[in-house]
């Protein structure tokens, strides 16, 4: 059935839809509406699930490690100070092996206080042992929560699902929202394999030595590198079932492109928009839109590079000292090629500013005219 | 001689534990786990019964553990308990089991949560009046005057114990209770107690810990019971707010019989002494009222 959501009650209404067990909340904006709504759908039974009405994120987080342990599908929503607050339980989930799956809306951190979109509070997130998917439309949301309770489940790790503050969260857009048996098709109930059984009582994360520590994380690594073949798996399944097609890394007018734009989140659905306006003027531009951070889907992005090819990273993020964080991490995943292209960084849009189809000409622009220096971002700021 | 006692015979407390010798939250464990009985999944927090329970694959308790750093046992606690419940299993008993340090500090604010939504979970805290587990620290439950390798000066901790059973209470949970594993009988009971009620429940135990109190190693039943004879550690127990004395001291024999025995307090003063005997003096005359 096609409604029109925000993006906010888009991650609800998938919440609702996967049948999930145990949502402990907390509110911060711009994700308080995610909670709002499944309060509502629980207070008129729509919901059947348990609503844990928590005192911090963190605790928030705690309570999830607790019910997935039960064996519960679980579930929260948080943003910017929230995510960081909560940054010791994510590390405990991953390490735990828990499958829960969590709305990351991506606000900027303080100081000074700002409300306004940036992805620097999910990316400071790059070591926590979360998957980690952007969406760039409301649809997505929804699809992209469906599919992390898929791939969590199946690889015992927990994804986030981030989507930019109020571009997205408060923004209505028209959403498929799917028939639920045909999501219950998609995802059965789930077999969480180490639920705490009261007739075979264990210990769960004891202390152990050092060289069983090492190969937990060892094979955590290896399920998190298995998770680049499970997602792609997930999101087959998921086009077959729902006639909506996802991938790691998303190209557009990227065959031939002379320079491609790399953006993510929302931005990446204005850069078609800058590209089909570049191309207009003769200019061969493409876009590469990266949906999932971890695992860094290297190999698909190295597909669509042709030698030549010139990458402008456009990111709504930052890692102080060094570059934008999605332009450091393609350095790094392009480093081992045998002629790997060139990368240039441009930071764009911190704490909110809009980042328009005018910007991103501008950056492709910048770096076609070999303006771009390899060492250092440029730092581009909306002038109107 | 038989003794009879009411103390199920069951031990869900096996002998290997890596407890130091005398341990009071050790016996305190093995008297909890009688009156809670195998359906019982314990939440523990960073705290020397983190390592009590055995490192990985071994567990020295027959019940489910579920580990969670300092801050959270009592919001993991929720989660175990709302997790289980969505299963359908409204049976177990989740019981969060900290320290004082994961309790009267960093620990507050998730069990002050969890309280104030009237979770269905039994929160223990097993009080040893400062941060053993990380070698005997300061924290909220130590009280003044005591020695602590963060209060190494003469005059030991410069402030009160926190009034931690006051601000459970302001939280008007279900069930609400102290005990000290020199009264087995008392503190099965009480666990038993627990167990059957719904909603948020809370029990402080006093538990010597001869390491950081420093005392003789056999003396932790005998200081147990100093503490409740003495009145500075009252055995009592409020359901839905209902208070109840368990055990009158009658004549209360001298605070300096319980400090005396301690070298965390060899330097407390006669003056120091004799203040401390007023504060107890004056809490009993509270108690006679509210009971």
């Amino acid at each position: 059935m096609r409604k029109t959501l925000m993006g906010n009650h888009a991650a609800a209404v998938a919440v609702r839809l996967a049948r999930t067990g145990v949502v402990a909340a907390y509110p911060i904006t711009p994700q308080t509406q995610v909670v709002e709504a499944l309060a509502e759908m629980k207070a008129t039974g729509e919901f059947p699930g348990r609503f844990v009405r928590v005192e911090s994120e963190h605790s928030a987080m705690a309570c999830l490690v607790g019910a997935a342990q039960a064996g519960a599908r679980t579930f929260t929503a948080t943003s910017s100070q929230g995510l960081a607050y909560m940054h010791e339980m994510l590390h405990w989930v991953s390490g735990a092996r828990l499958p829960v799956v969590m709305a990351e809306v991506n606000r900027a951190l303080g100081a000074p206080w700002i409300l306004w979109t940036d992805q620097t509070d999910s990316l400071a997130q790059r070591d926590t042992g979360w998957l980690q998917f952007y969406c760039s439309t409301n649809q997505e949301i929804l699809d992209a929560t469906l599919i992390a309770y898929r791939v969590a489940e199946e690889l015992l790790l927990p994804v986030m699902v981030c989507y930019d503050g109020f571009t997205l969260s408060h923004t209505y857009e028209p959403v498929d929202v799917p028939d639920q048996a045909l999501v219950d098709r998609y995802l059965p109930p789930i077999q969480y394999p180490y639920a705490l059984d009261i007739k075979e009582p264990r210990a769960f994360s004891a202390l152990p030595k050092p060289q069983e520590y090492f190969r937990l994380r060892r094979r955590m690594d290896a399920d998190m590198q298995r998770a680049q073949e499970e997602v792609a798996v997930a999101e087959e399944e998921f086009a077959e079932l729902f006639g909506r097609r996802y991938s790691a890394v998303e190209g557009y007018q990227a065959e031939d492109a002379e320079v491609l734009l790399v953006t993510s989140g929302a931005p990446a659905s204005t850069a078609l928009d800058a590209v089909d306006r570049l191309r207009a003027k003769g200019l061969k531009a493409g876009n590469l839109r990266i949906r999932q951070f971890r695992p860094f889907p290297t190999a698909q992005l190295r597909r669509f590079l042709r030698p030549g090819v010139k990458l402008a990273v456009v990111d709504r993020n930052y890692s102080m000292g060094h570059h934008g964080i999605f332009c450091e991490e393609i350095k790094s995943a392009l480093y081992a090629m045998p002629n790997p292209p060139q990368v240039f960084g441009y930071v764009a849009g911190l704490g909110g500013g809009d980042i328009t189809p005018e910007l991103l000409c501008e950056a492709w622009e910048d770096c076609a005219a070999g303006r771009g220096d390899l060492n250092a971002p440029v730092w581009l700021e909306d002038s109107r | 001689m038989t003794v009879k006692t009411s103390i199920p015979a069951t031990e869900g407390l096996s002998a290997g534990h890596l407890a130091c010798q005398g341990c009071g939250a050790t016996l305190s464990m093995r008297y909890a786990l009688k009156g809670l009985g195998q359906e019982t999944v314990l939440v523990i927090p960073a705290c020397c019964w983190t390592i009590l329970a055995g490192p990985a694959p071994m567990s020295s308790v027959d019940v489910n553990v579920v580990h969670s750093p300092f801050a959270c046992a009592a919001a993991t606690a929720c989660g175990v308990k709302h997790g289980l419940v969505s299963r359908g299993d409204e049976a177990t008993c989740v019981v969060a089991w900290g320290g004082d340090g994961g309790t009267f500090d960093i620990g507050l604010q998730a069990l002050s949560g969890a309280a104030d939504r009237d979770e269905d979970i039994l929160y223990v805290c097993y009080d040893n009046e400062a941060y053993m587990n990380t070698g005997i620290q300061r924290s909220g439950g130590t009280p003044r005057g005591a020695w602590t390798m963060t209060t190494p000066g003469p005059a030991g901790a410069d402030r009160p114990k926190k009034d931690l059973d006051a601000i459970i209470a302001a939280h008007r949970p279900r069930y609400q209770a102290t005990a000290t594993p020199a009264y087995a009988e008392d503190m099965v009971r009480k666990f038993k107690k627990a167990r059957a009620i719904k909603g948020f429940r809370f029990i402080r135990i006093l538990a010597p810990c001869p390491p950081g109190w420093k005392y003789e190693s056999g003396d932790t039943v005998a200081l147990s019971r100093l503490a409740v004879q003495t009145g500075m550690f009252p055995l009592w127990e409020s359901e839905e707010g209902r208070f109840r004395l368990n055990l009158s001291p009658g004549k209360r024999k001298p605070v300096g019989d319980f400090l005396r025995r301690q070298a965390r307090f060899r330097r407390l003063t006669a003056e120091d002494e004799a203040a401390i005997q007023a504060q107890v003096d004056a809490a009993w005359e509270d108690f006679a009222k509210r009971a």
